[in-house]
């Protein structure tokens, strides 16, 4: 594989304490969004995404980043309803979202799987070019058959070969993306391997930051080790302080072998955070939030994911079943699987019974928690703690509400940030990879 | 200003944005979405119904689609018409993309239906061979068949965030489309909600047989190339016998005149005008669209010199009447047919 983004070293740092990378994940489909209250809004209409990505701006963070599913979730057969579910085409969005603002990074998710590089690479390109050098490609490797029954080529790729085509399909993109030499005419690209074989001129000149940055999101060692070759950012969910620095450690090792320094990639951990005016007042509000995020139904929804039965009869306020999972893998379809089921329910049971918990409460505690609660200057220091222990190298924040959950943060905890000197007081430059510290990808030898 | 609806049957008016691709090769102005802002401005200033951006995968330039996207918040009510190919692409894809056009810009997405036929084309994605027109465009019917099912797939109130039973959706008003093409298959539903329109204005440029066909069957507008007025009329006539045939309400479906068009002077924007007046007259369609020899200065012209002279001869609307495109085309908001289904057999 061609690795064009071999990068030279970084300019050294200026004095001073770490700075952070900040994004920000439109908390549309997610189990986390809270859709009832008086502070929601539409998951679709544009206003929501020009709402979020202006306030992400204002807070100079580096990017706006949009999740992708392919396929509507289901549960029992049928499309699950209780979470919020529509979402629109994220290059699309991102492109309507280039027009109003002006220096935020505009990451769309797109499967390698269910599509081809020559159009992907076209329209990345395209991207970066409306949004002079803001776009970025998170890789995802969905593949599941269950997704596939939406498309031509169906779900036949397996787990161990997804990572393969991601990779010749990046190798591929890049191929295009460097074809056309500054100021001269395209030179025709003549790709040929196991997945794809790409003949012809690309229809773009090299984009202003030379290629769309690339995010990877995956947590297997095949995927680490995709990262570590390929991707300039590593989307994770290790979003404790010690699962954080562990896997920071795992990653940046990995670089060497693919002849790349520490600075080449960078790792961003989706965090969540509940903000209050004393520390009592965020943790009330923060479990106030886990009640929204886990109804009653949400609540046997999750037990059942787990049981891989029906548990429709059990009350959510009593207490966890029994008896033993019967794990059943399309019980719940379209969402990223959990571990083992058996040791899952002995957790939960485990905890229910020392805490004296129901299948709610159970459910609460153990399904993701609020990765930074407090007041403002404490989130702020922790954040900044976090960095400085080199367990991120900043964070995508999955707001819980639609268009507003940015709103507190970017005008109380970023202007905290900003004194203590771990963020940007303005943009520095205008492209995403100058945002991130990355240097421009250098055109393979002989090809320029 | 007076408001009196003046033709008797409306004309619409549309304005491709291509330049040629020898320009676009160049560089500059082609990758420049402020170019495409400036046009889709001045078309607006003009009231005209839409505009139309080409695409091909093996033509220098950037994607249609993401262009017009960009050009969505920086105009309020003009229509934007990507082409978007049906060949080399997946239908799921094209159905949301288009979808997420109409969301991005309030109701004034449309879709040019397009084919890959060349093997150019084909050699850039590698999958399948370059196959006849005919197979090509009976795809891009499925295509389009298929997105229209897409976009209805959510009834317009499947979203009800009821608090009380915990459901952000009604599960019955989301609708799995099976749908079994000749060359691909979609189970749906849309990850996408029903777009302000319902379905985005399909627009196909019916000149040759197989593409006819698809116009009929599936478009809003069609497009024909003719040289003179009864070509013209011969075309609408045959599309809307042709989409009475198949089922069809053939007053639902616009025939606008497609002609080349280069405007050196303001002399010549008249004589566009008295054209305009004498086709329109001659019943022979129900618009033009508009291909200029050199965008940026045709429409300038086309704005300053023939529409007002549209206007004072009360052929041309001075401002619009609605929002959306289907609103500036007088096409109605497409029933839903899973709702109309659901009705029907509770
Ligand atoms: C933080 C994170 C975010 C992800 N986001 C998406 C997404 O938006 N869409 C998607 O299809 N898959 C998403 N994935 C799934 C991955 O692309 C991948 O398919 C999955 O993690 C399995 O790969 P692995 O075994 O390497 O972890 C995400 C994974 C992670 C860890």
């Amino acid at each position: 594989m061609t690795t064009t983004t071999a990068p030279s070293r970084t300019p050294s740092a200026p004095p001073g304490p770490r700075r952070m990378h900040l994004a920000a994940h439109f908390p549309g489909v997610n189990n986390t969004t809270v859709w009832t209250g008086d502070r929601v809004g539409s998951q679709i209409d544009f206003a929501s995404f020009e709402h979020l990505a202006r306030t992400a701006e204002r807070g100079r963070f580096d990017f706006f980043f949009l999740a992708e599913g392919l396929r509507l979730r289901e549960h029992k057969g049928r499309i699950h309803d209780l979470d919020v579910m529509g979402r629109p085409e994220a290059v699309t969005v991102l492109s309507a979202l280039a027009a109003v603002t002006d220096r935020l990074g505009l990451a769309a998710t797109v499967s390698a799987t269910f599509n081809e590089p020559y159009e992907l690479a076209r329209r990345l390109s395209t991207l970066d070019h409306l949004s002079g050098g803001r776009a970025a490609w998170n890789v995802v490797t969905t593949s599941d058959a269950f997704t596939g029954e939406n498309f031509r080529r169906g779900g036949y790729l397996d787990h161990a070969d997804r990572y393969v085509r991601a990779a010749e399909f990046v190798a591929t993109a890049r191929e295009l993306w460097d074809s056309w030499p500054a100021g001269g005419t395209p030179r025709p690209v003549a790709h040929q391997g196991p997945h794809f074989s790409v003949r012809g001129e690309f229809t773009l000149p090299r984009s202003p930051q030379g290629h769309p940055v690339i995010i990877q999101a995956g947590d297997s060692a095949e995927g680490r080790d995709f990262a570590a070759a390929t991707a300039d950012v590593i989307f994770t969910r290790h979003s404790t302080l010690e699962a954080g620095r562990e896997f920071y450690a795992d990653v940046k090792g990995r670089l060497p072998a693919h002849g790349r320094d520490a600075d080449a990639l960078k790792i961003m951990p989706g965090v969540t955070f509940v903000l209050g005016d004393t520390a009592a007042d965020a943790q009330e509000r923060a479990a106030t939030i886990r009640r929204q995020q886990v109804s009653p139904q949400n609540a046997l929804v999750a037990l059942e994911q787990v049981w891989g039965v029906d548990l429709s009869a059990y009350d959510p306020d009593g207490p966890l079943p029994d008896f033993d999972p019967v794990p059943d893998p399309r019980l719940a379809q379209g969402r990223v699987r959990i571990g083992d089921p058996k040791a899952v329910a002995d957790r939960w049971r485990a905890l229910s019974e020392a805490k004296g918990l129901s299948i709610r409460e159970t459910v609460i505690e153990t399904t993701g928690r609020q990765s930074f609660v407090g007041t403002p200057a404490a989130v702020a220091e922790e954040m900044a703690a976090f960095v400085a222990a080199r367990a991120a190298d900043g964070f995508i924040l999955v707001p819980h509400l639609t268009p507003g959950g940015l709103d507190d943060f970017v005008d109380r905890v970023v202007p905290l940030l900003q004194e203590r000197g771990v963020l940007r007081p303005e943009y520095e430059g205008a492209t995403l990879r100058s945002h991130l510290g990355l240097p421009e990808p250098v055109r393979p030898a002989g090809k320029g | 200003m007076s408001v009196t609806p003046c033709a008797l049957r409306p004309l619409h008016l549309a304005f491709a944005l291509d330049g040629p691709v020898r320009r676009a090769r160049r560089g500059g102005e082609a990758y420049d979405p402020e170019h495409y802002v400036r046009l889709a401005r001045l078309a607006e200033r003009g009231t005209l119904d839409f505009v139309t951006l080409g695409d091909s995968f093996a033509r220098p330039g950037p994607d249609a689609l993401a262009v017009l996207a960009r050009v969505a918040p920086r105009t309020g009510r003009i229509g934007l018409v990507p082409a978007v190919t049906t060949t080399h692409t997946e239908p799921f894809h094209v159905s949301t993309a288009v979808s997420t056009l109409d969301w991005v810009s309030r109701g004034r997405a449309g879709w040019a239906v397009e084919v890959s036929q060349s093997r150019a084309e084909a050699r850039l994605f590698g999958r399948r061979d370059a196959a006849p027109a005919d197979a090509m465009w009976r795809e891009a019917g499925e295509a389009a068949d298929v997105a229209a099912r897409l976009w209805d797939s959510w009834e317009d109130d499947a979203e009800i965030r009821d608090a009380a039973t915990g459901r952000f959706v009604d599960r019955a008003k989301l609708h799995h489309v099976d749908f079994r093409g000749s060359s691909f298959s979609v189970r749906g539903p849309s990850i996408t909600p029903r777009p302000p329109q319902g379905h985005p204005v399909v627009v196909v440029d019916a000149s040759t047989r197989p593409a006819r066909e698809v116009a009929a069957a599936h478009a809003d507008v069609a497009l024909v190339r003719a040289e003179d007025p009864a070509t013209a009329g011969d075309a609408r006539a045959g599309l809307r016998e042709r989409a009475r045939a198949l089922g069809r309400d053939p007053d639902r479906l616009r025939v606008l005149a497609s002609l080349p068009v280069e405007l050196y002077c303001s002399g010549d924007a008249v004589g566009l005008a008295d054209l305009i007046g004498d086709w329109h007259a001659d019943g022979a369609c129900d618009g033009f669209h508009l291909r200029p020899a050199d965008p940026e200065r045709d429409l300038a012209r086309l704005v300053d010199g023939t529409v007002p002279v549209l206007q004072h001869r009360c052929l041309l609307r001075r401002f619009y009447p609605g929002a959306t495109l289907r609103e500036h085309l007088g096409l109605p908001r497409p029933a839903n047919r899973y709702a109309a289904a659901r009705k029907v057999s509770p």
